[in-house]
């Protein structure tokens, strides 16, 4: 029930029926974009837009700037615990 | 009957060793007996569906299938035999579609298929069409390949993308409605052997990881050699899009089938010189050594994964099926 | 694979197990046992095993697995219901591919596909919807199940259907909802949990205010979480975090994906089509109030259960199963006096056993290595 993967839409096949083709890897299928558009995000805006792709539907868009935050965070966490092995070591070095 | 066998089944296969149409085929046995000091003898039937899918079909399936088998044992495939079972209705040109495939996949190897045999069946009785094959190699005298042969230190080499055919195969079914340009790797693996075996005449195991994939074949050397099988994954190579059906499906591609790929275990001193081999021909040049075997934990095979844990890589349960979690 | 490998990276992985390492000493100080940290959903079950995570954590901490597998807590009753289903010769049943060797009392839907009846393995819920189009003379019934992340796929299909006006197709309703679960979890009198991670895509649909009575009224961390390996593992230090600092609250490190306030459209259509049952029936864990949904009277013609008569029977779970204490998280799957015996994937007795996200499965299957030596 928890298996989703982001994938990219790539173009409308129908309007009325809110249905879109995602490509995956290079793997492409037919999804239902219900879920993911309204007045602000009509059908024709969702091209391009990266999804999470489950069942055959579009749950949710990808907020691409959360992504990078998340990247971010998880990259200068690692990068923090880097300089406190190398504080530790310099420090044994000195003592 | 003798109108299909003579006008579609022997005029594709056209050789002399069929053409008299005796009830049997003939081999001088000196001839047979220059090549090696063994026979090796093996069939599989083929019941794929759908007949024709991207890369190939039930014969191309048919051919390299059986000659592969015979190659996994060191021999060098001759002969095949080859029997039909159609269902009422097939069209006709779907059977001239596939003994012209097996028949260009037999002249690929070098190998004759030299008898037969052809029924057909009430509609419903077969699905379209089964076909089996049978073939016959011979064993050079040095080669000693067995599933026992795994001895701590060696090494283990895979010759490419694994998963394309399963991913093919579940993509022209049609029912999961995936658009891929996938194609099955369905190619025999003779003239591969062969060149592994002049750089390295003592290699310990090989086979073909067809269905339940690389997974299934190690373990099956695991077991047989009650030794351990260590993996990287990280050095096992797998294209995008066979990537992608498997992350949409929820599958694991070292389980998907194969057609073209095989598993060899060799001793650590010429895994290099072997893979430095494989790359020169189309069907090892993706070629990398994926592991090695150790002693401990016997008869597992335990994998690094690409994020760095470990886990146990075990056989497979039944048929894998897509899944929602 | 954007948005997935970046996730994945090994890199980053060892710089945060040692951060990992250091603040689980200090969050599972004074206490006598290590942290127990649980997973409520099958797809982090899942990473978990796949990456090896769990031998690159700390002593310190344990992970417990959930019971968030919605096919493995399929009562065996409902299985044989679906069987019933499928036997019916007008009928095409279409079901995921994990609910296919689920076993009823008697078989499970891949053995009844192989005596004959027609089951078919669908994807996605609109691929049942195709097949009902092709085939007007038949009923397809689609075997609907998933905790809410399924649900709205579900419930747009049946909207589908009724704009189309498509009258052969219904479903057989299994979806069950996620808080009584963890709920039913919690107030478990044998519980020793300090911490949850999340479902992330529960969540996805959902949001984050309905967790917050675990917060306020429980007092645990519940971190929600995406299925990304380093997802979990950056999770597991914001729980670990929570504990040092004796925070309880709601996080969400899943943000790219979910949304406080959840998925509007998709609780718009659960809403439409369907409604809360008092009670559902889950293997290993027996009845739980409100569990369950139903479809609603307003769309009755596309209820499997109103349209045919099923057994409807309850199938007691066989008396060595201990599989209820495993998903309360109070036994470990190797201590299951069956486990590995009687109990295996070729032949499972229990829920656990059945589907690749089970703990048991996943134990049996992806083991457990510690040196040299093999636990399982």
């Amino acid at each position: 029930m928890c298996l989703g993967i982001p994938g990219k839409i790539i173009e409308i096949t129908s309007t009325e029926n809110k249905l879109a083709r995602v490509d995956v890897a290079g793997v492409k299928r037919q999804i239902n974009i219900a879920c993911i558009v309204d007045d602000d995000h009509p059908p024709e805006s969702c091209v391009g837009d990266w999804v999470l792709v489950h069942v055959g539907f579009a749950m949710v868009r990808i907020n691409e700037e959360e992504a990078t935050r998340t990247l971010e965070l998880l990259r200068k966490m690692g990068e923090m615990q880097d300089e406190i092995k190398a504080m530790q070591k310099s420090e044994e070095d000195n003592s | 009957m003798r109108d299909l066998i003579e006008n579609v089944i022997v005029k594709s296969f056209d050789n002399p060793a069929l053409t008299p149409l005796e009830d049997q085929a003939r081999f001088d046995l000196k001839e047979l007996t220059c090549r090696g000091d063994r026979l090796a003898f093996t069939t599989d039937s083929y019941v794929v569906d759908p007949l024709f899918f991207p890369g190939g079909d039930i014969g191309t399936l048919s051919v390299n299938g059986t000659i592969n088998d015979l190659a996994m044992g060191g021999a060098v495939p001759l002969y095949l035999s080859c029997g039909f079972i159609l269902e009422e209705g097939l069209p006709i040109e779907t059977l001239r579609q596939v003994t012209e495939s097996m028949k260009q996949e037999a002249e690929k190897s070098q190998v004759s298929i030299v008898t037969g045999d052809t029924k057909v069946v009430p509609r419903g009785a077969a699905d379209k069409m089964f076909v089996n094959t049978a073939g016959i190699g011979v064993i050079p005298k040095e080669v000693d390949i067995a599933s026992t042969r795994a001895k701590p230190g060696d090494l283990v080499i895979l010759n490419g993308f694994i998963g394309d055919h399963g991913a093919a195969i579940l993509i022209a079914r049609g029912d999961l409605s995936l658009e891929s340009s996938v194609e099955s790797d369905c190619q025999s693996l003779s003239r591969l052997v062969q060149a592994m075996l002049k750089v390295c005449p003592d290699i310990h195991c090989l086979r073909d990881a067809t269905r339940g994939g690389v997974a299934t074949v190690l373990n099956e050397f695991a077991q047989s050699s009650g030794v351990c099988i260590k993996m990287d994954e990280t050095k096992i190579p797998i294209r995008d899009e066979v990537r992608g059906v498997c992350e949409i499906l929820g599958l694991d591609p070292l389980y998907l089938a194969n057609e073209g790929i095989l598993l060899a275990i060799v001793p650590r001193d010429c895994a290099e010189q072997v893979v430095e081999t494989m790359r020169f021909l189309p069907e090892g040049q993706n070629s990398m050594i994926i592991g090695e075997v150790v002693e401990a934990p016997a008869k597992r095979v335990v994998m690094k994964t690409s994020f760095g844990g470990e886990r146990i890589v075990d056989m497979m349960v039944g048929e894998q099926l897509p899944r929602i979690c | 694979m954007k948005y997935v490998d970046e996730f994945r990276d090994p890199e980053q992985a060892r710089k945060w197990l040692g951060k990992i390492s250091a603040l689980a000493k200090l969050a599972q100080a004074g206490k006598d046992r290590p942290l127990h940290i649980m997973e409520v959903c099958g797809g982090h079950t899942h990473t978990i095993f796949r990456y090896g995570i769990k031998q690159m954590l700390p002593q310190e901490i344990e992970l417990v697995h959930g019971p968030g597998c919605p096919v493995c807590v399929l009562p065996m009753g409902r299985v044989d219901d679906c069987v019933a289903l499928a036997e019916h010769p007008e009928v095409i049943l279409t079901t995921f591919g994990d609910a296919m060797r689920v076993p009823g009392s008697q078989k499970s839907l891949h053995q009844a596909k192989a005596e004959g009846a027609d089951v078919r393995m669908v994807y996605s819920p609109t691929d049942a919807l195709s097949i009902a189009r092709k085939h007007p003379d038949k009923e397809v019934v689609f075997f609907a199940l998933g905790f809410e992340t399924t649900m709205p796929s579900t419930a747009l299909t049946v909207l589908q259907a009724e704009e189309e006006g498509i009258g052969n197709f219904s479903l057989f309703c299994n979806h069950i909802t996620i808080i009584p679960t963890i709920k039913a979890i919690l107030d478990s009198p044998d519980l020793q949990l300090d911490g949850f991670l999340g479902p992330g895509h529960v969540s996805m649909i959902i949001g984050q205010h309905p967790y917050s009575f675990i917060a306020k009224q429980y007092k645990k961390p519940l971190v929600i979480s995406g299925f990304e390996p380093l997802d979990i593992l950056q999770s597991i230090w914001m729980i670990l975090s929570q504990l040092k600092e004796h925070r309880h609250e709601i996080e969400n490190q899943y943000g790219r994906i979910v949304q406080s306030e959840g998925n509007h459209n998709a609780l718009s259509a659960i809403e439409k089509v369907f409604e809360v049952r008092e009670f559902f029936e889950w293997r290993g864990l027996g009845s739980i109030e409100h569990s369950g949904v139903r479809v609603r009277e307003g769309y009755a013609r596309y209820d499997a259960e109103r349209k045919f008569s099923i057994p409807n029977l309850k199938i007691a779970d066989p008396k060595s199963c201990q599989c209820g204490e495993v998903l309360r998280g109070t036994l470990k799957p190797k201590d299951c006096k069956v486990f590995g015996t009687t109990c295996k994937p070729e032949t499972p007795l229990g829920a656990l056993m059945v589907s690749t996200e089970g703990a048991c499965a996943a134990y049996y299957s992806y083991g457990q290595i510690d040196s040299n030596q093999i636990i399982s």
